[in-house]
């Protein structure tokens, strides 16, 4: 296991290298063929050469080669990699703001989001599988398949879209017309965006949108795997030395089938966070997404490097725990 | 020796007429299933229909998308307008069916990119084994790690141009992984069958191998999740327009028409769930075509 652990975490070096090699590539091309971004700084005024090379300077893009075309700027890239990994340097924004700290002022949102994402499409998922899979074929199966299938068809831009303007504004409209409705429930709850003041609340029904997504698969992959426990040999050994109901589908079919559900949730935790970007633009959350897509437009590279290798890790380090959590939860799963 | 060649004969031509008395081929009895399939019939009559607005909109309106009328705005549904006026007074349902096109041109582009470059990587990856495997299952793993619609944004940022292609070859270079890796996983258990031994051991070139005897038990899988993938990409292009860096404005497609009225939602809805819902059934059919043909080609489910 040790030694399994130490060759994945090995193997995350040329793939997290290779991905900032891919991001750097893509931001040093685009500054090549649309100008120096600093430039817009200045708006319609014309900077004296000096003051520009100086500044591009300090915002770590004055290299020559962002003015070569085509140019992969391997100089920029060594210099940039020296920066991160001998002095913890990701360089800076447009208003000098270390890109670390970015990330770390916006991660939180996007964490509290996926959370309650994940929390969701857990129990709902979970539950929902379990009924379709325990009832093959009944009404629930039926119910269960149809509206997950609708869910995954329906583009997340527009049911966050929709959930917004009749959830938070007109259902929240009316709530908010009404004397005894705390704050908490009017303002925050069902506050159409997100606020600061309900870090929590308002963040509830974003998190229900961004995990409705994920939820469907949550609970196919559940019905699937209980369906097939059902039919093994050691649920029928415990139906056939007569215990009970609860204790057959509780201990013996549930456990073994959340097996990959829970592997599959692990691996979502990940993908939620890389993937909140557009709820978090419907519902104004300011996550990581909004940040990276923000920079990309404005062309600050450096914040555009470290955010999408933050994600690149994280995805990197979930997928890696939960293979571990794979074998610690399934003992005939063994890594040499 | 020639019993193994009409052996191998027989599988690597999957779709030949399947004769009465003999058991037919994979995708013969796949075909038979799904002819008795009524899920999979009206998905594909829903798909027959959405192409046929993409290739010959005319077939379906004689209106011009482009014909507008300030004066006839915001018009509710009627005989006239199925789905009424848009904000500058076009015709929309002229729009919706108009809005197929450029949609599935980039779907139908996509996938095919995806399919060909994922599935020639994949194969040479599991065919070949050893440094070529670790090259590409290393360069699958960094764009595996990079978000896909964060990727999408980045790379469409810095593209500035965005027409039908650019959109299509962005998608194309952050999906193709999934399908590389569905091939590799395909090929590397189809390899070791013996009657892929037994063609190498008659001195079958490894093209001849790959193309002839690997391929055909190979590309299930994969079709099933381009069948899939189809239909996300309808749905990946309209998000990508709403977030601003897909096809704009003056191109007609069902993104465009989302992203333009989803400000006047709350007075006509009309012009937001038209197209969203013509995208949303489009989705919808590609996913449950998609189902069937993989309970319809994996034999353990028969």
């Amino acid at each position: 296991m040790g030694r399994y652990v130490m060759r994945r975490l090995l193997q995350f070096i040329p793939t997290v290298l290779g991905a900032m090699f891919l991001l750097h590539y893509l931001t040093s091309i685009g500054i090549q063929f649309s100008a120096n971004p600093v430039r817009a700084l200045f708006g319609d005024r014309t900077p004296p050469p000096e003051l520009l090379q100086n500044l591009s300077e300090a915002l770590g893009l004055g290299d020559e080669c962002l003015t070569r075309k085509g140019d992969p700027c391997v100089g920029l890239f060594v210099d940039r990699m020296q920066n991160i990994f001998l002095h913890w340097d990701f360089g800076v924004n447009f208003r000098l703001r270390p890109v670390t700290e970015l990330i770390a002022e916006s991660l939180p949102y996007t964490v509290r989001l996926a959370l309650i994402a994940l929390l969701f499409e857990a129990v709902v998922g979970i539950i929902a599988g379990v009924l379709a899979g325990l009832r093959n074929g009944s009404f629930w199966d039926y119910l269960v398949k149809i509206s997950t299938v609708t869910v995954i068809a329906i583009p997340i831009f527009v049911l966050g879209f929709v959930v917004r303007e009749f959830v938070g504004v007109q259902f929240g409209n009316v709530l908010r017309g009404v004397d005894w409705i705390p704050d908490l429930i009017s303002q925050g709850v069902f506050g159409s965006v997100y606020k600061s003041d309900y870090p929590w609340a308002s963040l509830i029904i974003p998190g229900l949108v961004l995990g409705s997504v994920s939820l469907a698969a949550a609970a196919r992959l559940t019905r699937t795997s209980i369906l097939e426990n059902t039919r093994s040999d050691y649920v029928r050994t415990a139906k056939a030395k007569g215990l009970g109901t609860n204790r057959v589908v509780g201990v013996h079919t549930l456990r073994n089938s959340l097996i990959p559900v829970v592997t599959f949730l692990g691996v979502d935790l990940g993908t939620l966070i890389g993937g909140a970007l557009i709820t978090e633009t419907i519902f104004n959350v300011p996550g990581i997404g909004r940040l990276v897509v923000a920079s990309a437009r404005t062309g600050e590279a450096s914040v555009v490097i470290g955010g999408a290798t933050f994600l690149v890790l994280v995805y990197l380090i979930t997928s890696l725990l939960v293979d571990i959590l794979y074998a610690i939860l399934d003992p005939r799963i063994r890594y040499e | 020796m020639s019993d193994v060649t009409t052996a191998s004969t027989e599988v690597e031509k999957p779709g030949a007429a399947p004769e009465r008395e003999r058991a037919a081929s994979l995708w013969g009895d796949a075909w038979r299933q799904l002819r008795r399939n009524p899920i999979f019939l009206i998905s594909l009559a829903w798909i027959i229909v959405v192409t046929s607005m993409a290739v010959v909109p005319r077939l379906w309106t004689s209106i011009d998308p482009r014909a507008c009328n300030v004066s006839q705005a915001r018009l509710p549904p009627s005989s006239e307008h199925w789905f009424g006026t848009s904000i500058v007074g076009c015709d929309y349902y002229a729009h919706a069916i108009y809005g197929a096109r450029q949609s599935l041109i980039i779907a139908v582009v996509a996938t095919a990119g995806v399919v060909l470059l994922g599935g020639v990587l994949g194969m040479l990856a599991a065919f070949y084994g050893r440094w070529t495997d670790t090259l590409i299952s290393r360069v699958i793993d960094i764009f595996l790690g990079v978000p896909f619609l964060l990727g999408a944004v980045v790379f469409l940022t810095v593209l500035k141009i965005r027409n039908v292609w650019t959109v299509a070859l962005v998608l194309v270079l952050l999906s193709w992984t999934y399908i590389a890796r569905i091939m590799r996983g395909g090929v590397l258990s189809a390899k070791t069958l013996d009657y892929v031994q037994a063609a190498r051991a008659l001195g079958g070139s490894n093209s001849r191998l790959m193309f002839k005897h690997i391929l055909p038990n190979a590309i299930a899988p994969v079709v099933v999740y381009a069948t899939i993938l189809l239909g996300s990409f309808v749905a990946v292009e309209a998000t990508l327009t709403f977030l601003g860096v897909g096809l704009q404005a003056p191109a007609i497609t069902w993104g465009v028409m989302i992203t333009q009225h989803q400000v006047y939602f709350l007075q006509l809805p009309g012009l937001l769930l038209f197209p969203a819902g013509l995208l949303f059934l489009t989705v919808l059919a590609f996913i449950l075509m998609g189902d069937a043909l993989r309970d319809a080609l994996d034999p353990r489910l028969r």
